[in-house]
């Protein structure tokens, strides 16, 4: 089953377009310009997301002393760089909101769908090129109302990431009033653009594959995004529809989630995890995809199991529907339903081990170079293994019990968010930065991010399952209020020392990307001698991405083929009657 | 031996060893499966790592009887783990029937406890050593969460439901209780104590009168029991008028309600249990007797929820009587 599209017009490079500063570099219908708008508005929010970040942690720490560097922020939301309650609850919620629909989703998604699909199957551009510009541009101002709601009266929504009802549907029980329904409207807005987007992606892979380019010959990297489209068409309404409700809650005067006018609280968090466990995958599904393309390049070696690969990636999307009420043991399931839901949670864990141990198979009889994208896949891979086993314990109902809403679920979820999806993350943009802006990136500061990250990343969130365990909660603003979490306290300001340094070495990071964007070494078209196709194009591709239409021979892992010379062997190579390389 | 090392609370409950027994075997498992995973990736890292130019890595596409192999053993160790936990919610869900019962209201930001001996608390709750006891919860506004970490329990409080939680605690002392769902600015200020006194001790807690300095006993001298303040309030509401023993009554009988299967209009029957009864008090026509016309009001925002725990217990010790 060849995919039948043209991939590229042949003279669209030649004819050089000049389409002026507007339409190259801010209304552009070019998927790469928009990848690389979607990767600097995430990054842009990540600073306010990381900034909120360590905020929360050094009032954790330190807790109602001046925080530095904070005193520009305006009262009513600090005072002199002291942190109140009201605010503490509102940076909670904006950190998180900001970091999974801001930061992790248009990174993974929004940036490296974008850039990555049309190039590594061979096609010109998106499906829908017009549609995937408004996805960009439509996420615009859901962030600017997502950011600009901590400058309304009564602040920035506070009642969590999780919005969970009637805290977040009554705006006396927070104090918060436009700030919520701003979150409510940017959330619905920000559904609006991921929907554009995954249409585009399902659209784009289905239809426009470069011939030769079956399924089973797809990058890992382009089947889970595939499934991750399908998981935001289908799941994205469900939020969206909640919140909806929320909206006509609090500005309609209707009660959906209040029991006084006959609404149901635990209504909003069916809705909320129906969406969220989904949401999860989506998040790190494509880190799974960027981790299984960078090893074997690195590994010199062919993926380990690539079917398996394929097909877990598909049984976790799957079972993603059918785990939503593991966050719910405690609001008062019964019995039935537990256990349900426990047993398939227990079993999502399978398809999850069956790709970690696919990933050590492609290291196995590897010939290993690591170079800086290697090193964050390994890192991805160590710190996943240790958020998927922690999954394990909330799957487990009576020890969910004991340590829901305890720090043991915030080093979860950042063992997986950060650990997961932010490291795959930053291997994509060390491995496709040549691709990207056509310069290398350098690999003396790549290392000392990588290692500084690593290392301070779990001096800082590996105790959270330490103090989490011996019972503390999350969301509190001060911890100093608790008799008995004053032998752990000193957890508290180490784990905020950690951390601290980690944000520090970001700033490498930092440097690097924007030393490297100009001053970066020039990258030839296939600087790592990988197979898949858009090594093909020039780096940086330019319009219409390849100079001539590709044909696809072969899956995407062979490296070490005992057919060529090289440890090498393109997707494009025609083997069939020439002798050695063919370009 | 965790509690010595500060890791986790307290063990005070009787299921407090078996939550953790299940958690240590948990740390067991992670322990084996993460470090062999890191042995493998460093030993890998180190093994194949790039030597010269020529050497050329293995060409190992993949092996059916590797992947199933590493299917099968955590598919296994998954379901077994699976069967241990479920054993144990069932303990968990399953209050015992002599349970000591306690009526709790979760508000922004306090718990507030009723003794079904009338004695009532804030932020505070004691309880006899080694008898179960079983709380009944719910909330004024939004979700609250009873958390006591050395009994492992937690439970939300849920606005317009009951929940229930129990434990039976295995020492005397004082033991923190939190509510663990966030629930606004003062979330974190919303902490308690229970306190686990020897039965005697208790029962004379229980009839002392007016605990100096004790907050939240500010009630009348002589606290009414839960289930005679709700007859106060039944009467005071006017219920009795309806609900009626003799013939033609505009309501049904509550006699011999609690714990009974109730015949609904269209056909279905319906466990009178307590979340049955504050349902129908706040939203009479979502449950409809069979044979009755849906007549009754609304008592909705008219009662509080502690005066709907009082009414639910007045139901309940109708019942009672008419068993002993």
């Amino acid at each position: 089953m060849t995919a039948h599209a043209p991939t590229a017009d042949a003279h669209a490079h030649a004819e050089h377009h000049d389409l002026g500063f507007v339409r190259t570099y801010l209304f552009s219908t070019d998927h790469k310009m928009i990848g690389r708008q979607f990767l600097f508005m995430s990054l842009f929010m990540m600073i306010i997301g990381g900034g909120l970040a360590l905020m929360i942690r050094w009032q954790l720490a330190w807790p109602e002393t001046q925080i530095p560097l904070t005193r520009w922020i305006p009262e009513p939301m600090m005072y002199d760089g002291f942190m109140p309650p009201e605010f503490y609850n509102a940076a909670v919620t904006m950190h998180a909101t900001i970091m999974v629909f801001f930061v992790v989703m248009p990174l993974l998604v929004g940036c490296f769908g974008n850039f990555l699909i049309p190039l590594m199957i061979g096609a010109g551009d998106m499906a829908f090129p017009l549609l995937n510009m408004l996805s960009f541009w439509v996420s615009v101002p859901a962030g600017i109302m997502m950011v600009g709601s901590f400058w309304v009266e009564g602040g920035a929504a506070a009642a969590g990431w999780t919005g969970y009802a009637p805290l977040s549907t009554v705006p006396e029980y927070t104090g918060v009033g436009m700030g919520q329904n701003l979150w409510a409207l940017s959330l619905i807005v920000l559904g609006a653009s991921s929907l554009m987007g995954a249409v585009n992606y399902i659209t784009t892979i289905i239809n426009m594959r470069a011939p030769g380019m079956t399924w089973f010959r797809m990058p890992l990297v382009v089947w889970s995004l595939f499934i991750t489209a399908i998981l935001l068409l289908l799941a994205l309404p469900v939020l969206t529809a909640g919140l909806g409700l929320m909206l006509f809650d609090r500005m309609a005067g209707t009660s959906f989630f209040l029991p006084a006018g006959g609404g149901e609280p635990l209504l909003w968090q069916h809705i909320f995890w129906f969406f969220g466990h989904p949401e999860v995958y989506i998040m790190i599904l494509p880190a799974m995809g960027i981790a299984s393309e960078i090893m074997p390049v690195f590994a010199r070696k062919p993926i380990f199991g690539y079917h398996a690969m394929v097909f877990s990636i598909i049984s976790i999307a799957f079972l993603s529907w059918i785990v939503w009420g593991h966050h719910m043991f405690q609001s008062g399931m019964n019995f039935t339903l537990g256990t349900s839901f426990m047993i398939t949670t227990m079993v999502i864990a399978v398809p999850s081990a069956i790709k970690t141990f696919n990933w050590l198979g492609t290291l196995w009889g590897g010939n290993i170079h690591f170079k800086v994208p290697m090193l964050w896949a390994l890192g991805f891979i160590s710190t996943f293994v240790v958020g998927g086993l922690s999954g394990i314990y909330m799957a487990n109902t009576p020890i969910d019990i004991f340590i829901h809403d305890t720090y043991f679920i915030v080093a979860h979820i950042h063992y997986v968010l950060f650990g997961g999806s932010i490291f795959a993350m930053f291997g994509a943009v060390t491995f496709w930065f040549p691709k990207m802006f056509g310069r290398m990136m350098n690999p003396t500061m790549g290392q000392i991010h990588f290692w500084g990250t690593f290392i301070f990343y779990n001096i800082g969130f590996f105790p959270m399952h330490i103090i989490g365990v011996g019972g503390h909660m999350r969301r509190i603003y001060n911890p100093t209020q608790y008799e008995f979490l004053e032998p752990m306290q000193w957890w508290n300001v180490f784990i905020t020392r950690g951390v601290l340094i980690m944000g520090a070495f970001q700033l490498v990071f930092a440097i690097n990307l924007f030393y490297s964007l100009y001053f970066g070494k020039k990258a030839d078209r296939n600087p790592w001698q990988s197979n898949t196709l858009e090594w093909e194009c020039p780096s940086p591709p330019g319009h219409g991405n390849f100079e001539t239409p590709v044909t696809v021979h072969r899956g995407p892992y062979e490296y070490s083929s005992p057919e060529v010379e090289e440890d090498f062997l393109p997707q494009t190579r025609d083997l069939s009657g020439a002798t050695g390389g063919s370009h | 031996m965790l509690e010595r090392l500060g890791l986790m609370p307290t063990q005070a409950s009787t299921v407090s060893g078996d939550v953790d027994a299940l958690y240590l075997s948990l740390v067991g498992l992670s322990l084996v499966f993460s470090l062999g995973i890191a042995a493998a990736l460093a030993y890998f890292a180190i093994a194949y790592r790039r030597r010269s130019e020529a050497h050329e890595a293995e060409q190992i596409h993949g092996s059916l009887a590797l992947e199933l192999v590493w299917s099968i053993i955590p598919f296994t160790i998954a379901m077994g783990i699976f069967i241990w936990g479920a054993s144990l919610f069932v303990t968990l869900k399953r209050p015992p029937d002599n349970a000591l019962e306690i009526f709790a209201v979760g508000k922004q930001w306090m718990w507030k406890l009723q003794h079904l001996e009338g004695r009532r608390e804030i932020n505070a709750l004691h309880i006899p050593v080694g008898r179960p006891v079983k709380v009944t919860l719910t909330s004024e506004d939004v979700i609250h969460s009873f958390f006591v970490p050395a009994f492992r329990v937690k439970q939300d409080a849920v606005p317009g439901r009951y929940s229930t939680v129990w434990f039976e605690a295995t020492k005397t002392g004082s033991f923190h209780l939190f509510c663990a769902e966030y629930c606004g600015t003062e979330h974190s200020g919303m902490i308690g104590t229970v306190t686990v006194m020897e039965p005697d001790d208790y029962q004379d807690w229980l009839s002392a009168e007016m605990a100096g300095g004790m907050a939240g006993t500010a009630q009348g001298d002589d606290p009414l029991s839960v289930a005679a303040a709700g007859g106060e309030l039944f009467r005071g509401l006017g219920c009795h008028t309806c609900h009626r023993q003799t013939a033609g009554a505009l309501g049904p009988s509550l006699t011999e309600l609690f714990g009974s299967q109730v015949s609904l209009r269209g056909g279905r029957t319906v466990l009178a249990d307590e979340a049955y009864l504050r349902e129908s008090i706040v939203d009479p026509r979502a449950k409809l007797v069979d044979g009755y016309q849906p007549v009754m009001p609304t008592f909705q925002g008219q009662v509080s929820e502690e005066g709907l725990m009082q009414l639910v217990a007045y139901i309940k010790s109708l019942a009672a009587e008419q068993d002993s």
